[in-house]
């Protein structure tokens, strides 16, 4: 059967591929397009390892079909940094160590962004339920809230 | 999944053509939330997706004359943060809200949790329990469907071949109505409901009970429409007496499995507890 063209926006740039209609968002951005940063956990949307932003709404990429893609504005944790300039929330995950094996972390950072960017001042409680569809089996959690509570502590600061 | 043909058409006749076209099974695709764990588990193998997302009634809302219409493909978050909608019919949107993570939320629709036909799909009872109608559109043209009616079991339906659940209608309600859905789980957020209770009432200017529909989640092969709890409230203050009444006339009710998530007595104490604390609630939105 013939693959399916689509073009997209993936980080503000024009993109097309050809994909297998079996194949997911996540699988397209990993295997077609080298775009490794998303990954791949459970593949049944509990772990939330491929966050990603699909027309500025947070969804699980392994839950999204590469065809519906058609059209829409893809965002993924290779667009957060500007350049050499990390994301606050990416250095603040360095500084405060709240990732060890990483897996989790692309995911973790992606969510934590479009939380903020929603509510740019949550409570703790808000943040925890926020990112329960984000699972980490290194850190225990409390570091990945911390960062994020401080990342929004200091942007209002600035 | 080898050989899936995928659609996306921008009309509600062109995907009923497709899925009654379909040589093979057909599945819509809403916000895939079930669906793509089913074809990567290989619980289903369609011929044919269709994805209707592109079909602007299934993915939109309106209010008319304090009537909702909601697209069956809408994502819950966006009902979610609808200040409104929420405040209005607060049961259903709740419920709704508990399915899964926020990355669920963000593609999870009404349609696709009622349409999957799970007995524990949380917004189900909660819709049941609003009075909630499908518009269902088909080969033969359209058709009103009560939610309770959608359901025949585990993953059935009673669709048509190439009927397809375009929008719900959430009814205007009566001045002092509430709605209200609790469900118990082993932990506080992503999880399946191991009982579910839904409940709406209005009260006239007495606080008397003028009409209530309460509807109970997984402990049946579908939601249930409980007739018999509806009738522990109506006529009364829902008071103590009537909360018994209620919470006896759900266990009755409730005819759940013994599965490693809750056990027959477990499921069948809970579903009256549920109700009751689901009035409690409801009937505190509906005075205030």
């Amino acid at each position: 059967m013939a693959k399916n063209h689509v073009t997209t926006t993936i980080n503000g740039e024009p993109v097309e591929y050809l994909c297998e209609t079996q194949q997911t968002l996540l699988d397209v951005l990993r295997d077609e397009l080298q775009l490794t940063g998303s990954k791949e956990g459970c593949a049944s949307g509990d772990c939330g390892a491929c966050s990603v932003m699909v027309d500025g709404r947070l969804v699980c990429s392994c839950l999204v079909m590469g065809v519906e893609a058609e059209g829409k504005s893809i965002e993924t944790i290779e667009g957060m940094a500007d350049g050499d300039q990390l994301h606050p929330l990416q250095q603040k995950f360095l500084e405060n160590a709240a990732l060890q094996c990483g897996i989790c972390t692309p995911g973790f950072l992606v969510a934590a962004k479009a939380l903020l960017e929603k509510n740019p001042d949550p409570t703790e409680t808000e943040v925890r339920y926020w990112l329960a569809g984000n699972l980490c089996r290194c850190t225990g959690y409390d570091k990945i809230i911390r960062s994020v509570l401080e990342v929004a502590e200091e942007a209002k600061g600035a | 999944m080898n050989g899936m043909r995928y659609e996306a058409p921008s009309s509600i006749d062109e995907a009923s053509a497709l899925l009654a076209g379909a040589s093979g099974e057909a599945r819509v695709l809403a916000g895939g939330t079930d669906l793509l764990v089913q074809l990567r588990s290989g619980m289903v193998a369609p011929e044919l997706v269709v994805d209707v997302k592109n079909i602007e009634e299934m993915m939109t809302y309106s209010v008319n004359d304090g009537a909702y219409t909601i697209g069956a493909a809408v994502p819950s978050a966006q009902l979610h943060e609808d200040a409104d909608l929420l405040g209005m019919w607060t049961g259903v949107v709740e419920a709704m809200d508990l399915v899964g993570s926020t990355q669920i939320q963000g593609r999870a629709s009404l349609g696709g949790n009622l349409c999957n036909a799970s007995p524990a799909a949380d917004s189900v009872p909660a819709m049941i329990a609003a009075g909630a109608i499908c518009n269902v559109a088909g080969p033969n043209g359209r058709r009103e469907v009560p939610v309770e009616d959608i359901c025949t079991g585990p993953g059935q339906t009673s669709l048509a071949k190439g009927e397809i659940v375009v929008s719900i209608s959430l009814p205007k309600q009566a001045p002092r109505t509430g709605d209200a859905y609790l469900r118990f789980i082993p932990r506080t957020e992503m999880d399946i409901a191991v009982v579910g209770a839904g409940v709406c009432l209005s009260l006239d200017d007495s606080g008397t009970c003028t009409d209530a529909r309460v509807s109970l989640g997984a402990v049946a092969p579908t939601a249930l429409l409980v007739k018999e709890c509806a009738d522990a409230l109506i006529g009364t203050k829902v008071d103590d007496a009537a909360m018994a009444n209620l919470d006896a006339a759900a266990r009755a009710a409730a005819s759940p499995i013994d599965d490693k998530r809750g056990t027959v007595e477990f499921r069948t104490k809970v579903s009256g507890v549920l109700a009751r604390r689901a009035a409690a609630i409801a009937l505190e939105r509906a005075g205030s």
